[in-house]
Formats: C-alpha cells, structure tokens, sequence
C-alpha cells in the first residue's frame, strides 16, 4: 500500500503516473482504462504530545495541481461533542490527502463518538476512539479513504496522546508526527527538537561511546514555537502549504484553537 | 561535432520501457509578462523555481540577456531557458558584429523558434521576447514547439491566466513607463499568490531606445518571517567518528593557499553556540 500513496514527487508530479507507465508484457498500445476517484488536496499537518497537553496543527489551504482551491479550509476537526459546535468535545482529528474522503471519515467518527456518548453515558477514551478509527479505515481496505489522519487527546493519566495512520488502518501511538506534503520535510526536524535524535553530551566519550542526550517533556510554549518554525520552513520549501496554521491545544480544561497567518505566494 | 548528444537515447528508452521514471528536470513553473508602452517595452518575471512539489530556487533569475537593446523571460524547463537564451545570444553577438548593425528583434525571435521548431517541442523553453531596434519596439511569444506570437501585452509559464486576467481588466493603448512597469508588476503578483509554480519576488526589465534597465526584485511581497526557537547546537553535539586535520601549511606545499575574508552577508548559517 505504501507505494500507491507514495509520497515520491517522482511518482506523482508531472512525469508518468502509474496509470500511464508502459506495462511490460502488455500489447503494443495497450492503455488501462479506469476510473480515477482520488485527488491529492495538499497540505500538511504535526501533532506533538506534551507532558499534560497535546498539540495539533495544520495548514489551512486547498490546493488542486497547480491551484488554490481554498485559502481556509481546515483539516483539524473536534471530535465527540455533544453539540454542533463541538465545545465539550475532547479529540482532535486530522486529515490530510484526499479532502472529501477526510471530511467524509471524521464524519463517521465523530457519529460513532456521539453514539457511544449517548449509549453510555460517557466521552469515549483517546484509546479506545484510536482503535476504531483503524477499524474504520481497514473497513475500506480495497477502496480505502485516501486520507493521512492523526488522532491527538489526553489518555486515561492525563498524558498528552498522539495517534497516526496510513489510509487502510495501520497505527501507532507516538511522541510526535507530521503528516502530508511536507512531511518528509517536517519530520526530521521533530526528530531531532523533539526526541532530540542525533544529538549527543558534548565530551561525554568517543566515537560511538557518546551520550545521547536526554530526553526531556516540552512546555507548551516551547511546542508551539517548534510547531510554528516547522510550518514557516515547510511554507518556504513546498508549494501546496500555506496561508495559515491553525492549531488546537488539547488541555484538561478543553480545547484551545489558535489561528495564525502563513505565507500566501 | 556540435548539436546534442544522444548516445544515451537507446539505454535510457530501455531503462524506460523497463518502468523507470525520467529523471526529473527543474522546471520554472513560472509567471512571466510582458507589455507595450510608449517609448519602450517592459517584461517581467517571478523568481521561484521548483522540482515536483518542491522550491528548488526562492530567488532565482527568469530574465536572460540577448544583447543589450533586447531581453528575455523564460519559462518552462530551466536549462533549456538558459541555454536557448545563451546560445542566441551569443548568435545574434557574431551576426551583429558581421553586418556591423544592431541585432533586431525579429532575428532573435526567428532564430529562437528556427531551433525550438528543429526539436519539435523536446526543449522544453517558453519565452517573452521583447526588445527596442532601429525598426522599433517589438514583443513577442515563443513557444517549445516553435510557434510564435507578436502582441501589445503577452503571459506565459503555469500563471498565465492569472496574469493575463490582470492585463485583460486593465491594460489600455498608450501606457506611460510607469503605467506599464505596475501593470507588469500586478500581473507577476497575481501569478505569485494565485499560481502554486510561481512565487517569491518580482524582477522587472524596462527597455527603451536608449538603455536597459534591469530592476531586479522590484518587489519583495514574500520576506520570510522571524524564526522564534534559537537552533544553535553546543560544540560537540554531533557525534565524530574519526577526525583527520590538513594544515594550512601542509596544503600549501601542493597547492597555493589564499586567506579570504569571513563572508557577512544576510545568508550567513547560523553554527554552534
């Protein structure tokens, strides 16, 4: 499955598509004729768990080839409330890749959110609302949701909770992730602010005896700075991010969302 | 042997048949513009260049000289641009020097879609012509395929439209210099923030019967923001596996060694703490 949402700008920009790739063994001329549902709508997302907050974020433009579809259409959705405006929900779930498929899959999810609040009379955990959303998208296993979510709450300690997933399911908790067209450019910069990979005591030994420096849990300022640097540098190197960020802070007392300009070139 | 060489055509067609995708050129997915006024001629060009998806250039230079009563904007793939340009430029230089004339603009254009048309559309350059020669001013369009234009007001590259829109709502006979220069200027911006091929600065070129004059980055709409989070590393951070020193003083027995100055420029990298 990987290679069919390859984010190789090879295998999808301008060259030959998979669908137009000469087929060896195929008859001379031979074309496959097909329907062709997906679009790829652009856009980036990062989400960071904190000590006792989590931090989602991603950019507010839409774009089709080389076009602005939409300069604020957003990608973070609040999931499980119990009123329209979602004020008391306490999940936060992004999309990015096929726009409609993840509109159409937090959807699903907040509509399975409120079925389980009202049935039970609770808001459903982070944990368990993560596994449902994998279900959901193995569901569509052979014609799956072309969509790169992640699933941000606090778990049952109060800990900031990350989850993210490919488009058929497969998902993993994790410290921080990026998602989308810039995320190959993103992602190696959590690596290192965030988990603070490659980055070692000075003096601390030699050659492969270094110290690798420790960890430690960000503030909630300090995310936000990394988060909005992250943006800044992803708006200058890709042509499908920009415009703006919106971010949502996910804390014990609710759910804060900022808004914030990107550039619009 | 001049011309191209294509001793690889055969290997790199089997390579292909075979599933590999074509190495992937830089291409300016550009706007550029051009327009007419009384007493001259402006052309214009954005600055971005990009690979795929991604900015390859933030700040690169789309507006080529010819000769120095004649320029060119170029769009398309980024080598073939640069080289067209080039090698008519250096064309029209010996012609100029053999017939002891000023170059004309309709040479330059002919010379340029005569090559363009001998490969059929395989270099892959779109260019804004445009120039002032004992004949007059004169603007034109040359397409990959040899096709050319000649119009009071032209656009090309990936934000064309949005740029000719602006020309189509606002452009009118007899512009003064500085009429012409903002409604080029305008137009290269609507290719910047409604064209994802297109962005960063705008470059201008005025040339009248007199002299050139190149504005480069006439505008900066896009300066990039403030970081907020200090990235400088303690030395040391990065792990060193072995580490060898060459002497300055060694060096020098096999080659000769200059001290230069310390740059100080804006692009200077931030390094260690």
């Amino acid at each position: 499955m990987a290679a069919m949402f390859s984010q190789n700008p090879l295998m999808n920009g301008p060259n030959y598509s998979v669908n137009d790739a000469p087929r060896i063994g195929a008859p001379e001329g031979a074309r496959e004729h097909r329907f062709d549902p997906y679009t790829d709508n652009g856009g980036s997302t990062l989400a960071i768990a904190g000590a006792d907050f989590a931090i989602m974020a991603g950019d507010t433009r839409l774009t089709s080839g080389y076009s602005i579809n939409s300069r604020f259409h957003p990608k973070l959705f609040k999931i499980g409330g119990t009123t329209a405006d979602q004020k008391d929900a306490t999940i936060v779930l992004s999309v990015v890749g096929f726009a409609a498929d993840g509109e159409a899959l937090k959807e699903r999810l907040d509509a399975i959110c409120k079925m389980y609040r009202y049935r039970h009379g609770k808001p459903m955990s982070v944990k368990a609302c993560a596994q449902r959303l994998s279900t959901i998208l193995y569901g569509k296993r052979f014609f799956p949701y072309y969509a790169y979510a992640i699933l941000a709450g606090l778990d049952e300690e109060g800990k900031g909770a990350v989850y993210s997933y490919d488009p058929v399911g497969s998902y993993e908790r994790e410290q921080c992730r990026a998602g989308g067209a810039a995320a190959s450019l993103i992602m190696p910069f959590l690596d290192n602010q965030v988990n603070f990979k490659n980055q070692y005591i000075p003096n601390s030994g030699e050659g492969h005896a270094l110290v690798e420096r420790e960890r430690r849990p960000l503030t909630r300022r300090e995310v936000e700075i990394l988060v909005k640097d992250a943006f800044d540098g992803a708006v200058e190197r890709h042509i499908e991010v920009g415009d703006g960020l919106q971010m949502m802070i996910i804390t014990k007392s609710g759910i804060e969302e900022v808004l914030l300009p990107l550039k619009k070139d | 042997m001049p011309g191209f060489d294509f001793s690889n055509y055969n290997r790199n067609a089997a390579l292909h048949a075979r599933g590999m995708p074509l190495p992937k050129a830089t291409s300016t997915g550009t706007t550029i513009v051009g327009c007419l006024y009384d007493g001259g001629v402006v052309i214009a060009a954005d600055t971005r260049a990009t690979s795929g998806p991604i900015v390859a250039d933030k700040n690169c230079e789309k507006l080529h000289y010819i000769s120095s009563n004649i320029w060119c904007a170029g769009a398309g793939t980024a080598a073939d641009t640069e080289f067209t340009t080039a090698l008519v430029s250096s064309q029209l230089e010996l012609h100029s020097l053999s017939t002891g004339r000023k170059p004309r603009v309709v040479t330059c254009m002919t010379l340029l879609k005569q090559h363009l048309f001998r490969h059929q559309g395989y270099i892959g350059a779109y260019l804004v012509v445009a120039g002032v020669d004992p004949t007059g001013t004169h603007l034109f369009t040359v397409h990959a395929h040899g096709s050319t234009d000649k119009l009071p007001y032209v656009t090309m590259g990936s934000g064309s439209l949005a740029a000719m829109s602006v020309f189509e709502t606002q452009w009118k006979p007899q512009l003064t210099r500085d009429e012409a220069v903002k409604l080029c200027a305008d137009a290269i911006e609507a290719g910047i923030w409604n064209d994802l091929g297109s962005g960063s600065n705008v470059d201008v070129a005025v040339i009248t019967a007199e002299k050139t004059t190149l504005l480069r980055n006439y505008l900066r709409p896009n300066e990039r923001s403030q970081k907020l989070g200090r990235y400088v590393f303690p030395k040391g951070t990065t792990a060193v596996l072995n580490e060898k020193i060459i002497r300055k003083e060694d060096l020098s027995k096999f080659v000769t060694v200059h001290d230069l100055p310390t740059e100080t420029g804006d692009d200077k990298m931030e390094i260690d703490a």
